[in-house]
């Protein structure tokens, strides 16, 4: 009578992904795909200086073209005090430009036409007369003496420093490194990229002139904040909004944070009472929206002869473009950078921070990671393989030196964090027995011998996933928990619902495999929507691999609702007291007799036919979801590579991943998410980079000079696991979205200096590419900072 | 993607279409596998008035070897249709080694070797590989048609020197005298980029000794470089590692490239160098080898 669970697809079943079968057959349904009657086009005209003052505005030209309804400029925003908006980190950014421009691609005007193609044409026809500006475009510039002030709209501020940020503990650290034996100093660039998800952003404002409610179907992996925030700018009752985020075609944080084509394609709607379409372009999205990284860090570290850490000084310069925008929780600056160093047992540290405005675009999003922890995780690296050069250790004992042991959880960081769980030396011992450590080490050395360059590259790192708790974790106020609401139905199929969003995690299979897990419902019963803030139950969206600790656990706690009433119901139908009776999978029986027992499915039944005395009915429940902590995932990744001494030509020989995300729901899923995680990590330290030139231009506003590395590139990896569930997750699993872009990228670049080693070259800035590798190899110096731009082009 | 308007014609003969060239109003473009037009006016950096479609045009599909030899692609050969002969190897190894470099199998599968010529972009791999070929382009008026060499075919970054009243219908290459030998080598960044530095070689042997070179660099000038000079060293000689170093050396200085973010001057033509190097060292080893 045993339901086997992974035949109904309950947790560990490797189940296809069921929102793929409309993706693959190309019959999903994104924003572009929805046509309302009477829907109008917008069009956005963007400044093509970095940093200008706007003399004027002339539109007459873009008017008088047949089919143009409206012209929207900063003028007309500010008329409406909506010319200016408020960013996630309390900051304020232009809609549309009133006063100057202050980055290259920055909404000056839009145009609302009867199709595209003459929203295009009139854009070109306005006439804007600029005065330029001289341009900063590096946190050096920012901070010059003498700087012009970018953000001279603001009151008071009269420099380009955002923030001057610190944590942890400067003297107990400055104590540290007087009682050190060695101290080691690195210094790097983690370049800015830009998370392209192939879909670029856009939205369908739609206010109904009859109801006075505005439905938006928009590209947000975050619905409910989005309709909180319309709510509060535009000054529309919140019940009188809709968000609906349809299909997503991918976000990785560039859908988090609230773009000004959202809100002028609103505005657009209301005067106009038409539905209004806006689809960004591809230049669009790459030069205008979140960007990532884009920071300079440095620090020192504390050491003992033998290799253990005392204490760790870190300082960040982060570049944030023309508005803080970054979409971060409220107590923190820089994000979670102080999660840096989180798997070793270091007792001290401190970090300083200084943000800064330049005229590039503004952003900062959690590309893939959690708020900032990719660059954490990769200086962190970076700096212990620095500490481990210095002292002439192997790179894999000095690690395995200073790890948090597996007894000692759940264990302080020395910023504060609370690690929940783990087993480090494991997995690196797995790692190194894949990846044939010893051996490789002796055929690096027989390699050079012939001239050939061999070199290995390890990186491990814990993160913190899976934002808040509700005590410390906020966005704009907004306590950072999340929800699920569950209705089974009288047949025992059920709909889900959460205040997740899913742009291809597979929120549709996975979160049906938690209820069969709960509930013993086969998940192909289980239907799951997300994304539409009138059904969907309130919730902080998706993003820093936040949905599996936190809605997913939602899932769990909602289904255990449904099933503790359902024992009630079985009890009534079975004729016992419920303290007679057990549950197994899908399954409530009596604990004397287990052949008597009635399914969940007769339970679901009962609950609109046959109820006890006094029972409300229905099978439905909701549940909110305050995670006691952030669930910690460990990634152990190894690199080997060959560069060519003659070009710099790169290539990876193996790659082996060892990924311990607790319990894992879908084994298939998870392999996924770390394939792609690892593709991204290889693009970031190979090719894929965003630079501007001294004029601010930027290069990397197209496919051909953004590079992301296709199929053809990109190298296999080999994946192992390990499993140690997160001891207050409901189901023990912990987040796995982010670890392996975070946790990649240095066993790249290590690896390649690896092969390089020789006096002289400590550092190598990302990307790799490989006149960059060439000049360290022949010239024996570092290589730093953002790649050289022709600015005669 | 959203061009400015345009009028658009497709003529079924080349008489027609030489015809529309000539009296169309404001600029005209051919459109042939319009990988390179179609993106430039979906950036709205090319607005054509007027597009002339070729792709309607019968029998300009072609590639192959006259008789006599000369080797002819019709303008409407596609990347891909010299990628996947396989017989290309053996009549046209530098053609071989090109094709599976350009851009990516989608781009290959609707780009044409000719649009990609008069296309003129310093960073096309076509050009230089014809240039090292020693090929021409058969352009067709209202006046008849006339052979231009490639190596005065481009005038310019993403200039040509045809008549806005011509169009290109085919390239050529003349019969190799000897067995035909050669080699391209290509630094991307990624499958589907532009060179950072792509380098094109052709040599034809009597036995072992060279009885006619040519180098084309793709990639490293304002447009392509027809490195002559270096690869006419090589006749009459076998070749043998010092004279490859000195032609090596010798078409790095005849490259002019830029400092950018794909590379220092100095690197591009150190690039240019070994792979002048390699394949040309490829290339005595598979000569002596026969030998
Ligand atoms: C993503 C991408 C990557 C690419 N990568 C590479 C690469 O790595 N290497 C490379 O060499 N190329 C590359 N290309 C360009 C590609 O090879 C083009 O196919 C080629 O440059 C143009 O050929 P076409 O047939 O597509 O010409 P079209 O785009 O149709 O035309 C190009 C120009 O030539 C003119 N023209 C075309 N045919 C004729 C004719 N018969 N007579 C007169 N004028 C004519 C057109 O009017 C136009 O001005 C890439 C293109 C893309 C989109």
């Amino acid at each position: 009578m045993t339901v086997d669970e992974v035949k109904i697809g309950g947790l560990g079943a490797k189940r296809r992904r069921v929102e793929d079968s409309r993706f693959i057959r190309g019959m999903g349904n994104y924003v572009d795909d929805i046509t309302l009657p009477g829907m109008l086009h917008m069009e956005i005209l963007r400044s093509p200086l970095a940093h200008a003052r706007i003399k004027s505005v002339d539109a007459s030209a873009a008017l008088a073209i047949p089919g143009v309804q409206l012209v929207l400029t900063g003028e007309l925003l500010a008329s409406r005090n909506l010319a200016w908006m408020p960013t996630l980190s309390y900051d304020t950014q232009a809609v549309l430009a009133t006063d100057k421009v202050r980055f290259q691609g920055q909404e000056v005007a839009c145009v609302v036409a009867d199709d595209p193609y003459i929203a295009k044409d009139a854009c070109e026809a306005i006439v804007v007369d600029y005065e330029a500006l001289p341009v900063i475009v590096n946190p050096t510039q920012a901070t010059a003496n003498g700087a012009p002030v970018i953000r001279d709209d603001k009151e008071n501020q009269h420099d380009n420093v955002i923030f001057d940020w610190e944590v942890g503990d400067q003297d107990g650290t400055d104590r540290a490194f007087a009682a050190a034996d060695v101290v080691s100093e690195l210094e790097l660039h983690y370049p800015r990229s830009h998370p392209s998800p192939i879909e670029t952003c856009g939205s369908i404002a739609d206010f109904d002139r009859a109801t006075s409610k505005l439905t938006v179907y928009m590209t947000t992996q975050a619905p409910h904040i989005i309709r909180a925030a319309v709510s509060m700018v535009a000054e529309i009752p919140e019940h009188m909004i809709r968000i609906v985020s349809p299909d997503l075609g991918g976000g990785f944080g560039n859908k988090v944070p609230i773009y000004p084509g959202y809100v002028v394609s609103i505005l657009a709607s209301i005067l106009l009472e038409r539905p209004v379409k806006w689809i960004e372009d591809k230049t669009g999205n790459l030069i205008s929206t979140g960007f990532g990284r884009d920071i300079y860090l440095r620090g020192q570290m504390a050491l003992r002869n033998d290799g253990k850490i005392l204490g760790v000084r870190m300082h960040t310069d982060s570049d944030h473009g023309a508005f803080f925008s970054d979409a971060q929780p409220t107590k923190f600056k820089i994000g979670l950078m102080h999660a840096a160093f989180a798997c070793y047992d270091i007792p001290v540290a401190h970090l300083t921070a200084r943000g800064v405005y330049t005229n590039k675009a503004p952003g900062g999003v959690a590309y893939r990671c959690s708020f900032r922890i990719t660059e954490a995780m990769f200086f962190q690296e970076r700096m212990v393989q620095a500490a481990a050069d210095d002292l002439g250790l192997d790179q894999a004992e000095i690690r395995r030196l200073n790890f948090v042991k597996d007894d000692d959880f759940p264990h302080r960081t020395p910023f504060g964090f609370l690690t929940d769980s783990g087993q480090y030396g494991k997995c690196l011992d797995i790692g190194l027995e894949a990846i044939g450590y010893e051996d490789f080490l002796k055929q690096k050395e027989e390699a050079r011998k012939n001239g050939r360059l061999l070199g290995i590259g390890i990186s491990t790192m814990t993160e913190p996933l899976g934002a808040g708790n509700s005590r410390e974790y906020d966005i704009l106020g907004i306590k950072m928990f999340d929800s699920a609401e569950l209705r089974v139905h009288m047949t025992g199929k059920a709909l889900l619902r959460t205040g997740a969003k899913s742009q291809g995690q597979g929120h549709e299979t996975t979160w049906a495999q938690i209820v069969a897990h709960e509930l013993g419902i086969p998940a192909d019963d289980v239907v799951v929507e997300e994304g539409d803030t009138d059904t969907a139950p309130f919730g902080m969206g998706t993003y820093a691999s936040r949905s599996t600790p936190v809605a997913g656990a939602a899932v769990s706690m909602v289904s255990r609702k449904i099933r503790a009433k359902a024992r009630k119901i079985a009890a009534h139908l079975l004729e016992v007291s419920e303290e007679d009776i057990e549950w197994e999978l899908g399954r409530f029986y009596l604990r004397s007799s287990p052949d008597s027992g009635v399914t969940i499915q007769e339970c679901a039944m009962a609950a609109y036919s046959n109820l006890p005395d006094g029972m409300e009915p229905g099978l439905e429940n909701n549940a909110y979801y305050d995670p006691p902590n952030l669930t910690w995932p460990f990634g152990c990744y190894i690199a080997t590579v060959e560069v060519d001494p003659l070009t710099g030509v790169w290539d990876v020989l193996n790659f082996v991943a060892v990924d311990d995300c607790g319990v894992r729901i879908n084994p298939m899923i998870v392999e996924g998410q770390i394939m792609g995680g690892l593709a991204e990590a290889y693009a970031m330290a190979n090719m894929q980079f965003i630079t501007f030139d001294s004029e601010g231009n930027c290069v990397g506003s197209n496919y051909m000079d953004y590079l992301l590395p296709t199929s053809w590139e990109t190298p296999g990896f080999e994946l192992h696991e390990v499993v140690t569930p997160c001891p207050h997750h409901p189901i023990g699993a912990k987040g796995v979205g982010e670890c392996a872009t975070v946790g990649g990228p240095a066993a790249f670049v290590t690896a390649v200096r690896d092969a390089l080693k020789g006096p002289g070259v400590r550092n190598i800035d990302m990307p790799l590419l490989p006149d960059r590798v060439y000049e360290a190899l022949t010239e024996g110096h570092d290589v730093s900072g953002s790649p050289p731009v022709r600015t005669d082009l | 993607m959203y061009p400015a308007r345009f009028s658009y014609e497709a003529p079924e003969t080349i008489e027609a279409a030489v015809e529309l060239l000539g009296g169309a109003r404001g600029e005209a473009r051919v459109l042939a596998g319009g990988q390179s037009l179609v993106p430039m006016m979906k950036l709205r950096f090319a607005s054509p008035e007027t597009l002339i479609d070729i792709n309607n045009i019968p029998g300009l599909a072609y590639h192959g070897a006259d008789p006599d030899g000369t080797y002819r692609i019709g303008a409407l050969c596609r990347h891909v249709d010299l990628e996947k002969d396989g017989d290309l190897g053996t009549l046209q190894p530098t053609m071989a080694a090109a094709a599976p470099l350009i851009a990516d199998p989608i781009v290959r599968m609707r780009g044409t070797v000719v649009g990609s010529l008069c296309h003129a972009d310093p960073q096309g791999d076509w050009a230089s590989v014809m240039g090292a070929l020693g090929g021409s382009v058969v352009a067709q008026g209202p006046n008849g048609r006339r052979s231009i060499p490639c190596v005065d075919f481009v005038d310019g970054p993403f200039q040509n020197v045809l008549e806005p009243d011509e169009l290109a219908i085919e390239a050529f290459v003349p019969a190799p005298v000897g067995t035909r030998a050669g080699g391209y080598l290509k630094l991307e960044r990624r499958v589907g980029d532009f060179a950072t530095v792509g380098v094109a070689v052709s040599v034809e042997f009597s036995g072992t000794q060279v009885t006619r070179a040519g180098i084309g660099l793709t990639g490293v000038g304002a447009s392509t470089i027809c490195a002559g000079a270096a690869a006419e060293m090589l006749v009459g000689e076998e070749l043998n590692g010092d004279n490859i170093a000195r032609a090596a050396g010798h078409a790095a200085e005849m490259s002019q490239p830029r400092s950018d973010h794909r590379g220092s001057e100095a690197y591009k033509r150190h690039i240019v160098a070994t792979f002048v190097t390699r394949i040309l060292s490829s290339l005595q080893r598979t000569t002596q080898e026969v030998a």
